[in-house]
């Protein structure tokens, strides 16, 4: 029997969606060996009202810390708490996200258990006393498969790649005290700039349209982001020459050095398709592409393509889109 | 200010790879290595800072093999001022094994600020920063594309997913660099030629006990190239009706 717990990541008193990912993986980790799941879930007083999402997902115990202290992430008062968590309940492994929260938190939680680690996992399993994970190495080229010695081990989840089941639980509530004063700390978020309102996260959302140079200016990302609006469940990306250019911010980047997202359909438009702007976007389950160059490497990819201007394709496909969508 | 940068050797992604025949390694055989982008930003940070304040020192630090002082020179030439190479037969790939030493070498340095890129694309782990400053008991933030210093303390910025994070910190502490910060320089001439004299310690590195291990690795599966729907506007209608029909996303 091994136990496992899972860090509910929450922002803004919200529940991430990946905590419902996080908290999905873990059930599935402790029913192959008859154990629990136990679901830490860190914020400012009114957090508590999320447990019974978790306990929904499959949640056996909710480890609930409020305090004034975690209304912003609160890195080292947090990584404290999950580490003493950790090592006093004997998890087998403690899961988190592959979010900005996550590649922060996990290693640091790693770092003060001596733990082995491993990030932006594809899948994770228990099989007797191994711990095996994928882990995509080389920008997605080639995939690793990872044994991590010890109890516990860490691993971060690549959003997407567990989707959010019902499997209800009872979600018992344990309240659990900071670790020392959760205020005194070295590093403090001060402030959490929002982005663009109401827009979804790449991380997050079902629909990517991506832009590129074929775009040739940052105001004709307009038809990217009409595009985007037509799904009504979408995000804008760009690839790097286009972030490059501050046509859009850097957050917006998908790449090697950007955003990885696996969406369930990935619309690249004016985007030629350089190596680094497909290790980004390559596990996306279906991929349109349009551009001008019935060469480019985009289209060995994508699984439909259309060659032509994305001037007169854009506008017509937003409009097709919108009609499809009618009664949505 | 006295400024350390952990810098990584990584190989050029612009290949196809192959597995070695022990099947637990890439084939290195005719790919180029290179100083990895996030930690090209993190060492002009350094020197940005070092400019900045006037005075300092930025000692870049690699851990590899031999070759490895190849990717410590580069840095020197864009102007570190010397280099510390901890020897290994190989880099690992556990995040651990190589914080460990890491930490081992920067413990008594007396650093204000210890920087790295905020991941390498090999291991594509981006743990080796925050593991250090755990095992230094120091502050860190990670993935910062802003920076402002003040005394004794800075102010940075973070990319969340949709919004921006402003975060607080003291000295000394640990950074890890995203894109954005700033933009690399190119070694100059003189830099090359400077970079031959600066000092470069070879010693062997303090590798902590593995605590992961890569058991296999496999090419992923090929994505089969789709079709060409059609050309221009005309072929709209076909593209909708297959990702309704046959993908089933609309």
């Amino acid at each position: 029997m091994a136990n496992i717990l899972a860090f509910a990541e929450a922002r803004s008193g919200e529940l991430r969606k990946v905590a419902l990912e996080v908290v999905t993986a873990a059930r599935k980790l402790a029913d192959a060996t008859g154990g629990e799941v136990h679901a830490l879930l860190v914020g400012a007083p009114g957090i508590a009202a999320k447990s019974d999402q978790l306990a929904q997902h499959g949640a056996d115990v909710v480890l609930l810390c409020e305090h004034d202290a975690f209304e912003r992430y609160n890195p080292e008062a947090t990584s404290a708490l999950a580490a003493e968590r950790i090592k006093s309940g004997g998890y087998r492994a403690a899961l988190f996200a592959t979010s900005a929260m996550g590649r922060d938190l996990a290693p640091r939680v790693a770092g003060k258990l001596a733990a082995g680690i491993v990030t932006d996992v594809t899948a994770v399993e228990l099989t007797g006393d191994t711990l095996t994970v994928k882990h995509p190495i080389n920008i997605g080229k080639v995939i690793a498969t990872v044994s991590i010695a010890g109890t516990p081990a860490v691993v971060s989840l690549r959003p997407n790649t567990y989707s959010p089941a019902a499997n209800p639980k009872a979600g018992r509530v344990e309240n659990v005290a900071p670790v020392g004063d959760p205020s005194a700390t070295r590093v403090r978020v001060k402030e959490v700039v929002a982005g663009s309102s109401g827009k979804l996260d790449l991380a997050e959302a079902p629909v990517i349209v991506a832009g590129g140079r074929g775009l040739k200016a940052a105001e004709n990302f307009k038809l990217v982001e009409d595009l985007a609006d037509a799904f009504g469940n979408a995000a804008v990306g760009a690839t790097r020459a286009v972030t490059d250019d501050g046509w859009r911010p850097h957050a917006d980047q998908i790449g090697q050095t950007g955003r990885l997202v696996s969406p369930e359909l990935y619309i690249a438009v004016g985007i030629s398709g350089a190596v680094q702007h497909l290790a980004g976007m390559r596990t996306s389950k279906t991929i349109v592409a349009i551009n001008k160059d019935k060469d480019a490497p985009i289209f060995k990819i994508a699984d439909y393509g259309i060659v032509g201007d994305v001037f007169e394709i854009v506008p017509a496909l937003t409009a097709a889109v919108r009609e499809a969508r009618k009664g949505h | 200010m006295k400024i350390a940068v952990c810098i990584k050797r990584v190989p050029d992604m612009d290949v196809r790879f192959r597995i070695a025949s022990d099947g637990a390694s890439v084939d290195e055989t005719g790919v180029k290595f290179d100083l990895n982008d996030f930690d090209a930003w993190a060492v002009e940070a350094a020197l940005q800072l070092k400019e900045k304040a006037g005075q300092g020192e930025v000692v870049v630090v690699s851990l590899g093999p031999n070759a490895v002082q190849e990717t410590i020179r580069k840095a020197l030439s864009m102007g570190a001022d010397r280099g510390i190479h901890l020897q290994a037969d190989r880099i690992p790939f556990d995040g651990f094994a190589i914080a460990s030493a890491l930490a081992a070498e920067l413990k008594d340095g007396g650093y204000d600020l210890i920087l790295f890129g905020k991941l390498s694309p090999d291991s594509s782990n981006g743990v080796t920063g925050p593991i250090v400053a755990e095992l230094l008991d120091l502050a860190c933030v990670t993935s910062i594309s802003k920076l402002d210093m003040a005394d004794g303390g800075g102010t940075a910025k973070r990319e969340l997913e949709g919004a921006q994070e402003i975060v607080e910190f003291k000295l000394p502490a640990v950074l890890t660099v995203d894109e954005g910060l700033n933009t690399a320089r190119y070694p100059s001439l003189k830099g090359i030629m400077a970079a031959k004299k600066k000092p470069l310690e070879s010693k062997p590195a303090q590798l902590g006990e593995p605590k992961v291990k890569v058991e296999k690795l496999e090419l992923p599966p090929e994505r089969s190239a789709g079709k060409i729907v059609g050309e221009g506007v005309a072929a709209v209608p076909e593209l909708v009706r297959l990702l309704h029909t046959e993908a089933r996303v609309l």
